[in-house]
Formats: C-alpha cells, sequence, structure tokens
C-alpha cells in the first residue's frame, strides 16, 4: 500500500508544484492521474521514487518511510519501486538483455555487473517477461535498433526485473503512435493483474486512463481535485480539471494568500 | 504610409563612433610603433639566408649511414608515445568523471577542472624541462611530460561529452536503485565509449608528434636524436631523420583517421 500524507514540493522559493497532497494507493488497483501540463503529475512520481526531492510531508511504502532514506537504505527502498519513463530511458548502446538486467542493478554487485555475470534465475526471470511481452527474441540485438513499441516493452520489463512492489509509468504512451500506445497500457493493465502489482500511470489520453484504469485521479496546480472511479468522470470534472491557466490559478492563490 | 526604405547598411561593430575610430586609429598606431620599435636586423636576414643555404647543401643528399641510430630513437618515440597515451587516458577518465558537472558534487567539480587547468597551461615543451631537471635526461621524462599532456587534452574532452550524455539513462538506473560505479558503468560509459576510443586514438597520434619536440629538450626519443644530429652539424643525418617523423606522422594519422571513421 502507498500512503502520501501532506506532500509538500517547493522548488526554490516560489509557489509549491504539489499543494498538501494525500493520495492512497491500495491492492493492486491501476490509478491513472491526469491533469494539464504543469499540474505537478511527474513530480508527484519522482517523489515516490525520489528522483525529486520532497520538501515536507510523508510517502508510505508498505510500512517504509521513503522520505528520509538516505544512501544504501534509500536504494534498497528504490528496488522496490519501478519506473517505466516517457522517452524510456534505455541505454541505446547496449542489448536489450543488458537493459532488461540492469533493472537488477541495485542487487547484484558492481563487479558482477561489469563482468555481465547475471545471476542465472535473473536471466530465467528475463528471459520469462521478455517472453510475456514479446520481445525475447531481441535479447542479443543492440536497443536502439527497436522500434518505439519495443523499446518502451524492454522498459517495463527493466522494472519489473526489479521484483517492484510498486510501478510507476510517467506517461509511458507519449513518445508512441495510437495503435502501439493502447497495447502499452493493455500490458501494463495485464502485467498489473498477473504480478498483483498496484500501477500509477501519468498520462494525458483520458480516453486511455477510462478504459485501461480502475480509478482516476485528476490533479489541478498541484491539488487532487478529483478522485473516483473512471465512470464518474464526466464532462463537468474534465471542465474542472483541464480548465484554466496556472498564471490564473496562482493568481487566484496570491489573492486568498493576502 | 511613409515610403519604404531603399537603402540599408549593417550595424557596425562597434556602435559609438568616437569609440569605433579611437580603436581603430589605437590599433593601427600601434602595429606601426612595433615595427619602428622592434630590434629587426636587415644585415642578420641577410646572412641568415647563406647559412641556411649552407644547412639545406649540407643536408642533400640525406644520409640514412647511421640508421640503426635513427630506428633506435624512433623506436624509443614510439614506446614514449604509447607509454604516455596509456597512462594518460587512464588517468584522464577518473578526472573527465571529477570535472563534469552533471555527475561531480561541487567541491570535487572544481578540483577536477583545476588539475585539467593546470595540465592545458603549460606548453609541452616547458613541461618536459621541468621534468629533465626531476627526474633526468631520457624517455621517462618524456613519458612523464605527455601523461600530463595527455590529461590536458583527453580529461577535457571527455569531460565535456560526460556533460552532454543523456540524463534519462542515469535516471533510470537510479530509479533502479543501482549503487553509483555500477551506474556509471552502465548508464554512462556506453555513451561516452565512442567518444573515449577515438579521442585516445587522436591522442597516441598527438603524442607521437609531441614526442620529438620534447626529445629536443632532453627527453628522449627521435627528438633527442635529432637534437644531437644538429649539434654535431651532421645536416644530412638530420633531414633523414625529419623525413622519418614526417612520414611517421603521415602514416599514424592515415591509421588513426581510419580507425576514427569507422568507430565514428
Amino acid at each position: 500500500m502507498l500512503k502520501i500524507t501532506d506532500l509538500v514540493k517547493r522548488y526554490g522559493s516560489g509557489d509549491p508544484v504539489l499543494k498538501n497532497l494525500d493520495l492512497t494507493i491500495e491492492g493492486e488497483s491501476v490509478v491513472s492521474i491526469i491533469g494539464s501540463s504543469g499540474a505537478g503529475k511527474s513530480t508527484l512520481l519522482r517523489c515516490i521514487n525520489r528522483l525529486v526531492e520532497p520538501s515536507s510531508g510523508s510517502i508510505e511504502l508498505n510500512g517504509t518511510e521513503l522520505t528520509k532514506l538516505r544512501g544504501r537504505n534509500l536504494r534498497a527502498a528504490r528496488r522496490k519501486i519501478g519506473m517505466v519513463f516517457q522517452g524510456f530511458n534505455l541505454v541505446d548502446r547496449l542489448t536489450v538483455m543488458e537493459n532488461v538486467q540492469s533493472g537488477r542493478l541495485g542487487y547484484i554487485s558492481t563487479w558482477a555487473a561489469i563482468m555481465r555475470r547475471y545471476p542465472k534465475q535473473d536471466i530465467r526471470r528475463a528471459y520469462e517477461l521478455m517472453e510475456r511481452v514479446g520481445i525475447a527474441h531481441y535479447a542479443n540485438t543492440r536497443a536502439d535498433q527497436l522500434s518505439g513499441g519495443e523499446r518502451q516493452r524492454v522498459g517495463v520489463v527493466r522494472a519489473l526485473m526489479q521484483d517492484p512492489e510498486i510501478l510507476l509509468a510517467d506517461e509511458p504512451t507519449a513518445s508512441l503512435d495510437p495503435k502501439t500506445s493502447e497495447q502499452i497500457m493493455g500490458l501494463l493493465r495485464d502485467l498489473a493483474g498477473e504480478l498483483k502489482l498496484p500501477v500509477l500511470i501519468n498520462i494525458h489520453n483520458v480516453t486511455e486512463a477510462k478504459e485501461y484504469t480502475d480509478r482516476i485521479v485528476g490533479m489541478r496546480y498541484g491539488r487532487i481535485i478529483f478522485d473516483d472511479k473512471p465512470a464518474q468522470l464526466d464532462q463537468e470534472a474534465m471542465d474542472r480539471i483541464y480548465s484554466g491557466s496556472p498564471h490564473a490559478d496562482r493568481s487566484e492563490d496570491l489573492r486568498q494568500a493576502s | 504610409m511613409s515610403e519604404a526604405r531603399d537603402t540599408w547598411r549593417k550595424p557596425p561593430f562597434i556602435a559609438n563612433p568616437v569609440v569605433r575610430w579611437a580603436v581603430y586609429l589605437g590599433a593601427i598606431a600601434y602595429f606601426l610603433w612595433v615595427g619602428a620599435t622592434m630590434p629587426i636586423d636587415w644585415g642578420r636576414v641577410a646572412d641568415g639566408f647563406g647559412r641556411a643555404g649552407r644547412i639545406f647543401g649540407g643536408a642533400f643528399p640525406p644520409s640514412f649511414e647511421r640508421s640503426g641510430l635513427l630506428i633506435d630513437g624512433f623506436l624509443e618515440s614510439l614506446k614514449i608515445a604509447i607509454l604516455a597515451t596509456t597512462g594518460g587516458v587512464l588517468l584522464s577518465i577518473p578526472i573527465a568523471f571529477m570535472a563534469a558537472r552533471n555527475v561531480a558534487p561541487l567541491p570535487i567539480y572544481y578540483l577536477g577542472r583545476f588539475v585539467i587547468i593546470v595540465a592545458r597551461s603549460f606548453h609541452p615543451v616547458i613541461v618536459a624541462i621541468i621534468f629533465v631537471k626531476a627526474v633526468g635526461f631520457g624517455p621517462f621524462a618524456g613519458v612523464l611530460t605527455l601523461v600530463v599532456y595527455s590529461i590536458g587534452f583527453v580529461a577535457k574532452m571527455l569531460a565535456e561529452r560526460i556533460e552532454e550524455i543523456d540524463f534519462g539513462q542515469v535516471e533510470a538506473m537510479r530509479a533502479a536503485g543501482a549503487p553509483f560505479f555500477s551506474t556509471m558503468f552502465y548508464a554512462i560509459f556506453p555513451q561516452i565509449m565512442p567518444r573515449q576510443i577515438g579521442l585516445t586514438i587522436y591522442q597516441l597520434d598527438s603524442n607521437l608528434r609531441a614526442s620529438a619536440v620534447v626529445g629536443i629538450v632532453g627527453a628522449g626519443g627521435i627528438g633527442a636524436t635529432l637534437a644531437n644530429a644538429f649539434g654535431r652539424y651532421d645536416y644530412d643525418f638530420a633531414l633523414a631523420i625529419t623525413i622519418v617523423i614526417v612520414g611517421a606522422i603521415l602514416i599514424s594519422e592515415g591509421v588513426s583517421g581510419m580507425i576514427r571513421k569507422r568507430i565514428g
């Protein structure tokens, strides 16, 4: 269970990007976060695995408080949080297998990683997962030879290799064409079910969010203003999430403050 | 509506006309003053032509008689270049990481930049003079000199490449909980490897050239052989050495160009 309480993120001395945000993700649900650009979706996701340092508040994953961790403990916690990126973030010059195994870097020694001496069970697991998403025949291919959809599958398998307790996906389909995009969303939903894994997806495509996820969280300028089943997301809710401009919203805050 | 203008002039480099003319006139005056005050003795220039004529006269035909000495000197230069490139490149890698702003913490970054600036600020000949004083005549001083020279170039260029990497790959490793060195080997090395190999080959080429120069001040190699030949007025032998140096540099440049094209 992921439990976020009173989370604030402020860059420099400006207006906070996340404003006292509370969110709980339970069980194996697939949750999508929607909202216009600048709403803080990406920051929220990155605060969870501490690629972005939260300013205050608490993030708890299955009983472990994440915001205070440092060094070795932080790395151990990150192993349990898989992440899928918008730009895939694969190492282009390495093979698909090396990319997939890089999800295990937190578990194996640096020496074993450099010498590419991966444990047998990791290799078996990699082949199973690659088989599952249909990229096993690419094991020895360099990552930059693959198409967008195939690359994102590598990204997903790499995240799953971590044996994660939660999967974060930061706009995983934004760089893909519509058809591939649906395939990846379907894959994320199916894998969540098969692996009993909660998945948190930032997404711009509301149609896909409605179709592939169990719950939709709507963010607007650092706050959650909608949190319900996809069926409840009506036009009025959509307008609330997507209307207005960051500027108007900020000046409103300023008026309230003064 | 006003008439559209049909003349246009490029705005002058210095907008203020007073400053502009002051700068132009000042520059011209300085050149005239330098020309008037430099001690150029035309008599000596004329003598020089005659002396140069004697040198070139004595140099033809080039003498390959003492080719044993020539080959020894050349092989020593090659050894100096290879050793210095290996040592210099190996030391350059950690220094480049230290001097890359996106991976090094600020104090380490300054330290790395400082090392590079020191290595770059002296010409190899000056470094060679210092090392010849410190460790004595011979190839060892040459190796140390070219190690410093290699660091100045390779570490600087590599640090710039590290600063250009796609940081998303580093982020992906961090998000997986990878420790620092694993992240470096998986996310950074693959990205900088082509540049690394290219720089190494270029530096080997460059060290071979520089090893001939530093030899003249006593740091071993074919440069020392050349300096000795000049010292003994063996101009025909000196020309033979020069021909070999030029030939070796042409060959190494051709080979390194070919290799760099293939890995590019």
